[in-house]
């Protein structure tokens, strides 16, 4: 059992968990994952590290509610605990030098934090682009804002309730044209990490996409999270989740993390009747 | 009366005891155990058909050589407890091999009255006394020696691994991946074939022995065998990670929605319980036409899984034909008797799309038997023309594993270059701290062999550290 030692509110849906995990502490680095198992009848989900601490002995994960696991999460309290967390699995982002962009939309945005974070901490420059469909739904701004001047960070909203109006790709092509872009990090819904990468591909700049198929192990041993980079599968969890994403078959990805949109909705449904019944 | 003039004279007219099995059409729809063992009659009267052979052929054909006529005349003599003992000197895992191993291939398939009749059900026999754990005696304890191991993964190996050196007197933890313990025996091998009550049992027994089992640990990532030699201070390491990866038919449309790696619809249903949707949060799909690529046990639990979930269809397609399968017989009848269909030489060319972006078919090349080849087995070769595409809303391919990567992130001894761990029989690496065993040195291979590398490293470990 692993005991929730904190819990920070963003919004409605955004959540921050610090877990006790000593020995995960010690051994985690940005870019990696850990996989929960709410409880005895839960699935078994991913979320990458948005902090670690290895002398308090404790790691943290932030995350959006957006099914049943999610939503059971966010009941959860502090000296609740979470019947599984395994980790750190995948392997660390690689850190090139240069400026880099980082570039995350929707929930992507948690996973593109910590990144960003890890950057300006080992001395590199970092412009964050963060996308969200309209201003509610932007995550972690405040995040962003303590560990990155107003200048180096780059808001869009697809309905523009806030920021400039549009997507991540216009901010992107504006700095890499001003020279401000040696390596780009993007995460979030596929639509947006394809055009990124087209934008990223016209300029000849690299840019990784750190992938979120759906896993079940996240050990190598299913083959549930795989996806096909230059016309090679691969599996995320343990090939990734950072990949070149100029080889990435966007298609391929889109529809499988698509392949349980029924049951999920029935799973998230049936909790929300328990819930609200609970809460009579 | 068998005995006469106080030597022992086999009932030879006694056919072989059937299996005690759920009758086909009510089991294929639930996920109770097919075969419910031995009543203690049934397994004397099994027991008077063996001849007790001074040159016992079955314990040869056994891999870890248990002494088959020694226990088999304890079940007649109906002193079950010593009958175990016996077992126990070799296997650790009565009630999973007899389950499990291919016994036509290994024991039963030398025994002598195979050749003229069926061979006497040593499997059977086996399993029946291994589920009665608690006529066992005490198993002897040495002293403890303070002396701490690792052993890296709760599979058959590692777990027959841990006893041993708990016995010997040892200080073992069992750091294991996923937060249960018993490796391929609760995440692959299906309910219906081996409960997992079973399994628990065994682990439960481990516990009692003074075994730490540390779950949610994915060595290699959590720690490597440098940092559990140092920092940790253990003095040696067992590292029986199992095999890994599924391997790829290398087709196109493989990667489609609906197409599966027989481990990941396994594992959904038996590890996650998907079979128990949405009372448990992970689901599967249920096929109502299943097509499963592959010949061996994984390949026929995919199937039978596939038939339990629901199927109306559910067929199993191999390169060769039924006599080629390498899956225990057992299995591939059991499948039959529960509406399986096979379809022998076919190989799969590509998965087609359908129009809600899932698999709706398999696209196949019939095959017909050609000339033997230099191993004088006749190979599969495509008829021109014979293609074919059968329908399908979820296809399974069970065509075997890679090594598993974290071989390579523990680290701290040589791998071969397809990324095995390089040891000898007696488990030994490159490091004469580190011993492996299991999948993880010969590929996917059996239990009761995984077993046998869990013991027999178990002994080298203890005489190596006794040494220092
Ligand atoms: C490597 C990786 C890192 C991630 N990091 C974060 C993070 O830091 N913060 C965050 O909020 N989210 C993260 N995610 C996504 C997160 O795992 C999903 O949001 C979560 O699984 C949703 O579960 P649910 O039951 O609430 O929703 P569901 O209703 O079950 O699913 C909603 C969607 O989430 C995805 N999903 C569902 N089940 C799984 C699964 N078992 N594995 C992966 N994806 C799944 C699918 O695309 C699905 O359509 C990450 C995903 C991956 C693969
Ligand atoms: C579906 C299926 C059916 C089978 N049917 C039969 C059968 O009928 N008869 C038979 O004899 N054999 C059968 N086999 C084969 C048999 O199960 C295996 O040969 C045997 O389980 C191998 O044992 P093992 O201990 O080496 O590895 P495994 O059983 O694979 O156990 C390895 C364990 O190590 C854990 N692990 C992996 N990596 C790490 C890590 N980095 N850190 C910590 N833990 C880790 C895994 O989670 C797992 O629990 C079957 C296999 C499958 C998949
Ligand atoms: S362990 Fe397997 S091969 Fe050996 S006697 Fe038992 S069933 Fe036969
Ligand atoms: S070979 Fe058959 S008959 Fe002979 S001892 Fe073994 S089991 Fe009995
Ligand atoms: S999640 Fe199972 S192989 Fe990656």
């Amino acid at each position: 059992m692993y005991k929730i030692l904190e819990k920070t509110r963003f919004s409605d849906k955004v959540f921050k968990f610090r877990i006790e995990a000593p020995e995960m502490a010690k051994h985690a680095h940005a870019g990696q994952f850990l996989m929960v198992r709410a409880n005895e009848y839960g699935e078994r989900v991913p979320f990458t590290f948005a902090d670690w601490n290895p002398e308090e002995g404790w790691v943290e994960f932030i995350f959006m509610v957006i099914g049943k696991t999610t939503a059971m999460l966010s009941d959860l309290e502090v000296g609740d605990c979470i019947q599984d967390v395994t980790g750190p699995l995948g392997h660390p982002t690689e850190m090139g030098e240069g400026t880099w962009i980082v570039i995350g939309g929707g929930v992507g945005l948690a996973i593109a934090f910590p990144v960003a974070r890890q950057l300006v901490a080992t001395g590199h420059e970092v412009h964050a682009i963060m996308g969200a469909r309209t201003k509610d739904l932007l995550l972690l701004e405040e995040q962003f804002r303590t560990i990155l001047d107003d200048d180096h960070i780059h808001i869009t909203t697809d309905d523009g309730s806030y920021g400039e109006q549009g997507v991540v790709t216009a901010p992107e092509e504006r700095l890499i044209q001003a020279g401000k872009a040696d390596r780009i990090f993007c995460v979030g819904p596929v639509p947006m990490m394809k055009f990124a990468t087209l934008t990223a591909q016209k300029y000849g700049i690299p840019i990784i996409a750190s992938l979120n198929p759906i896993m079940v192990d996240g050990t190598g041993m299913c083959g549930c999270c795989r996806v096909e980079i230059d016309g090679e599968t691969k599996f995320a969890c343990v090939d990734g989740p950072d990949f070149d994403a100029t080889k990435v078959d966007w298609n391929d990805l889109r529809a499988r993390q698509a392949a349980y949109l029924t049951e999920e909705g029935q799973s998230l449904k049936a909790y929300e009747e328990v819930r609200c019944a609970c809460q009579r | 009366m068998p005995e006469v003039n106080g030597r022992w004279v086999a009932d030879m007219k006694l056919p072989r005891t059937p299996d005690n099995e759920e009758p086909a059409a009510e089991r294929a729809r639930d996920f109770r155990p097919v075969d419910k063992g031995f009543t203690e009659e049934m397994a004397v009267a099994e027991a008077s058909r063996c001849m007790r052979c001074k040159n016992p052929l079955c314990v040869d054909g056994c891999p870890v050589n248990i002494n088959i006529p020694a226990f088999i005349t304890q079940i007649y003599n109906r002193e079950f407890g010593d009958a175990l003992d016996t077992i126990r000197e070799s296997s650790m895992l009565p009630a999973i091999c007899g389950r499990v191993c291919p016994q036509e291939n290994q024991c039963e398939g030398r025994c002598i009255r195979g050749r003229k009749g069926d061979p006497v059900a040593i499997g059977q026999l086996e399993r029946f006394l291994g589920d009665q754990p608690e006529l066992a005696s005490k198993p002897h304890m040495m002293p403890t020696n303070g002396l701490k191991v690792a052993v890296i993964g709760s599979g058959p190996s590692g777990i027959a691994c841990a006893g041993e050196l708990a016995r010997n007197g040892f200080d073992v933890t069992v750091f294991e991946a996923f937060f249960t313990g018993g490796g391929v025996l609760v995440y692959g091998i299906p309910e219906f074939r081996l409960p997992k009550a079973v399994v628990k049992r065994e682990i439960d027994g481990l516990m009692d022995l003074g075994v730490k089992f540390e779950y949610n640990s994915v060595m290699g990532r959590l720690a490597d065998a440098e940092e559990l030699l140092g920092e940790k201070g253990f003095d040696a390491v067992y590292v029986a990670t199992g095999a890994g990866l599924p391997k790829f038919l290398n087709i196109p449309g493989e990667n489609l929605p609906n197409v599966f790696f027989a481990n990941e619809y396994l594992t959904r249903v038996n590890l996650m319980k998907a079979n128990n949707f949405p009372t448990y949060d992970t689901p599967t799909k249920h096929g109502t036409n299943v097509v499963v690529f592959g010949g061996g046990n994984v390949a026929m639990d995919a199937v039978r899984t596939a038939k339990r979930l629901g199927a109306d269809r559910a067929i199993i397609a191999y390169r060769r034909t039924e006599d080629e399968m390498p899956a225990r017989r057992a299995e591939l009848h059991h499948a039959k008797a529960e509406g399986v269909e096979v379809l022998p030489l076919v190989s799969p060319l590509e998965f087609l799309k359908g129009e809600d972006g899932n698999v709706c078919a398999v696209r196949v090349q019939r095959c017909e038997l050609g000339e033997p080849d230099a191993s004088g087995r006749r190979r599969p070769v495509p008829i021109e023309g014979a293609i074919e595409d059968i329908p399908c809303d979820v296809a399974i391919s069970a065509i075997g594993t890679n090594a598993n990567p974290f071989a390579k992130l523990i680290g701290g001894c040589e791998l071969n270059k397809w990324g095995y761990i390089e040891a000898d029989e007696d488990g030994r690496t490159s490091n004469p701290r580190i011993w492996a065993g299991g999948d993880i040195v010969t590929g996917a291979a059996t239990v009761i062999l995984a077993m046998g590398a869990g013991k027999r490293a178990a002994a080298s470990i203890t005489k190596a550290l006794a040494k220092n």
